[in-house]
């Protein structure tokens, strides 16, 4: 019998590791909905409900078959102030960086498009 | 010290050209990660948690000022203008792209330099004392046979798919710098107290890890020319009775503690009886070839002790204490070798920023027979430094925030990169270190507690040698948090041992409290000059352990 393979507690968000450049990449949905990856952890796509985990997962399959991404997966998230924040330190530091070098990685801004202050 | 002929050029450059071949078809879909995962292994590239990782080998932590000027180049056009200097003598560099990754390697094979048995389950880059042809007590230069190893097992069929990884230390001096002790088969060069000849000691089944074991000896005196034959029994009987249906009993030391030492060792022995030793040991050509470049520099003639040298320490307090610490006794009369720390207060252990690895060098070329040795400590050494010449190299260190004065001192950590960038780690192990720095900066405390090492990893897996730390520091998940273990009465040398665990886990906050009631326990302790791990040994882990709970006490 088939098992369904054990998912991480919801709400959750995609992440991986684009294949060129090794940067950590989160599923989100583009302007017209359509799945795409960002290198800004803010605007992930967050799945509430297993439909919306699955459409993750079948990105991720699909990303993974079509050699976008490696070590792709489903992180549970907290909503904090609007944005999603992984419930793991391991996976809120692939949002961060090194936690000893605040000047690399995303935290100093890197791959992140600048956001209007408004 | 070793250059490349033709057959090591050839075979570097074949497999630059069949990695950047590998990468092509990885990025154009031919082959999946699946396939393409053990390849780039191979060759050194790791994928970590913010970006891949590449590992460069050193072998046996030798290195010319032309390669580590090469490896600042490769850091800061295609990484972040830093690299980190490993416990196996290597650097890593933290975010280079796949896309660049044959570039890099074309660049590293220009100076005699590649990634290859950084990774996989081959015999690994071989590591030896970093004090290598120069300590004063040295038997023999262990670098050859490191060298020799290298040559025989680069890519050696029988040997490129283990049960596991594989590695092996050299040393050829009484104390032991290398950890032979926590390696699959860690070789001392002696004497044989009859013959006088030069032999190796070989143990078998040291490691640290998830099941830490300290190296049985097999052999106590091996002649020196059936080396690699012996060394095929080893693998042999690893090779067919290692375990591979589990991972973590897959190592040679489960199979050594499996089965018993006597029995490994018969084993062994009756394999190496049956080996045609002839044709497998070295040539003794191809050897005296190896040896010829490890030569000793042409040392001038100097006194033992540099006027020069003793005036500036009269007359400058900081520089005196700087000389005390880092450097170590040498064979040739004037001459010390310099160990640089790599530990400045409050930075990542064993990282250098290109433009660090670029002074190292200029300082190698210009004082040192342009050379260079990476430390298992994660530290680098000047090996041939005249005593006259410190102060100039003092200075020009101290620019670069390179003059701490810490060398085995209780800031004087090792440690792993942990989860601040290792895919495989359980929790962070640098701001660990930071932290214990910060507490123990002050220079004159340091020097009143003595030798202290420190050694701390991010998980079970113990890049960072805790087993082995005088304090070990293991960093695990708890309930959903960082968690540090503290071990205990650890050691490396030739004395080695692993440490006992003192009490329940740690929070981070928690550690630099620990460590220092830790500390003022030996400060009450201790008799005279009576080193910290001697006063382990006399005293055992009761007094500790009761100021140990303290320290959980007040936290609970």
């Amino acid at each position: 019998m088939a098992t369904a393979a054990k998912r991480v507690p919801l709400p959750a968000i995609l992440l991986a590791n684009d294949l060129l450049d090794g940067d950590v990449v989160f599923a989100t949905a583009d302007g017209t909905g359509a799945l795409a990856w960002t290198r800004d952890p803010a605007p992930a796509l967050v799945a509430n409900d297993d439909a919306a985990a699955e459409k993750l997962e079948a990105f991720a399959a699909a990303e993974l078959s079509g050699n976008k991404v490696v070590d792709a997966y489903l992180v549970d998230v907290a909503i904090e102030s609007g944005s999603p924040v992984p419930r793991h330190f391991r996976e809120r530091f692939k949002t961060l960086g090194p936690s000893n070098r605040p000047d690399l990685g995303k935290q100093a801004g890197e791959g992140i498009a600048a956001t209007p202050k408004g | 010290m070793y250059r490349y002929d033709e057959f090591d050029e050839r075979f570097v450059r074949e497999r630059v050209a069949q990695f950047t071949d590998q990468v092509t078809r990885r990025l154009d879909g031919s082959l999946t990660e699946d396939e393409f995962k053990p390849l780039r292994l191979k060759n050194g590239v790791y994928l970590q948690l913010h970006a891949y990782m590449l590992r460069i080998a050193i072998p046996y932590g030798t290195l010319n000022s032309r390669q580590l000027r090469q490896l600042a180049l490769i850091g800061e056009k295609y990484d972040r203008g830093y690299g980190h200097f490993t416990t196996r003598q290597n650097l890593q560099f933290n975010w280079p792209k796949l896309r660049d990754v044959p570039e890099i390697l074309g660049l590293l094979a220009d100076v005699e330099m590649h990634c290859i048995q950084t990774s996989g389950n081959c015999i690994r880059n071989v590591t030896a004392d970093h004090f290598a042809g120069v300590a004063q007590e040295e038997i023999e230069d262990p670098r050859p046979t490191a060298e020799l190893i290298r040559q025989w097992s680069s890519a050696h069929p029988e040997f490129s798919y283990l049960p596991r990884k594989f590695k092996i230390a050299v040393t050829g001096a009484e104390a032991d710098r290398a950890v032979i002790k926590a390696h699959d088969i860690g070789l001392r060069l002696r004497r044989h107290p009859d013959t006088h000849e030069t032999c190796y000691e070989v143990s078998v089944g040291g490691g640290l890890g998830r099941t830490p074991m300290i190296g049985k000896v097999v052999r106590d005196y091996l002649p020196k020319k059936d080396l690699l034959a012996y060394l095929e029994a080893i693998m042999r009987v690893y090779n067919l009775e290692g375990r591979r249906d589990n991972k973590y009993k897959a190592r040679v030391k489960i199979l050594v503690h499996e089965i018993g030492a006597e029995e490994f060792t018969r084993r062994v022995e009756a394999e190496f009886a049956q080996l045609d030793g002839p044709s497998i040991n070295a040539d003794p050509e191809e050897v005296a070839r190896i040896a010829a470049y490890f030569a000793p520099p042409r040392y001038e003639t100097l006194p033992a002790i540099s006027n020069t040298l003793e005036a500036a320490r009269a007359t400058n307090p900081a520089f005196a204490r700087w000389v005390e610490v880092n450097t170590a006794p040498h064979k040739a009369p004037g001459y010390t070798a310099l160990t640089v720390s790599l530990k400045p207060i409050g930075q990542a252990p064993g990282d250098a920023t290109s433009a660090q690895m670029r002074l190292v060098a200029d300082l190698a070329e210009r004082y040192s027979f342009d050379e260079l040795r990476v430390t298992h400590a994660q530290n680098l050494v000047l090996p041939h430094v005249r005593q006259r010449d410190l102060f100039a190299i003092w200075q020009k260190l101290g620019e670069a925030g390179l003059a701490s004065a810490n060398i085995g001192l209780v800031t004087d950590i090792i440690s792993c990169p942990g989860l601040d960038y290792c895919a495989l780690a359980t929790a962070r192990s640098i701001p660990i270190a930071q932290a214990i720095q910060q507490r123990f900066a002050d220079e004159a405390r340091q020097r009143e507690i003595g030798p202290l090492g420190i050694k701390i990893s991010g998980c079970i897996n113990a890049c960072g040698h805790h087993h082995v730390g005088h304090i070990g520091i293991l960093g695990l998940e708890k309930r959903g948090i960082e968690s540090y273990q503290i071990t205990l009465g650890g050691d490396a040398t030739e004395n080695a041992a692993i440490g006992e665990i003192l009490g329940p886990g740690l929070t981070a906050e928690e550690v630099p409290d620990a460590v220092e009631r830790i500390v003022a326990v030996y400060l009450t302790e201790r008799s005279e000059a009576e080193s910290f791990i001697d006063t382990i040994r006399r005293i055992g882990l009761g007094p500790f352990k009761a100021a140990f709970q303290e320290v959980t006490r007040a936290a609970a």
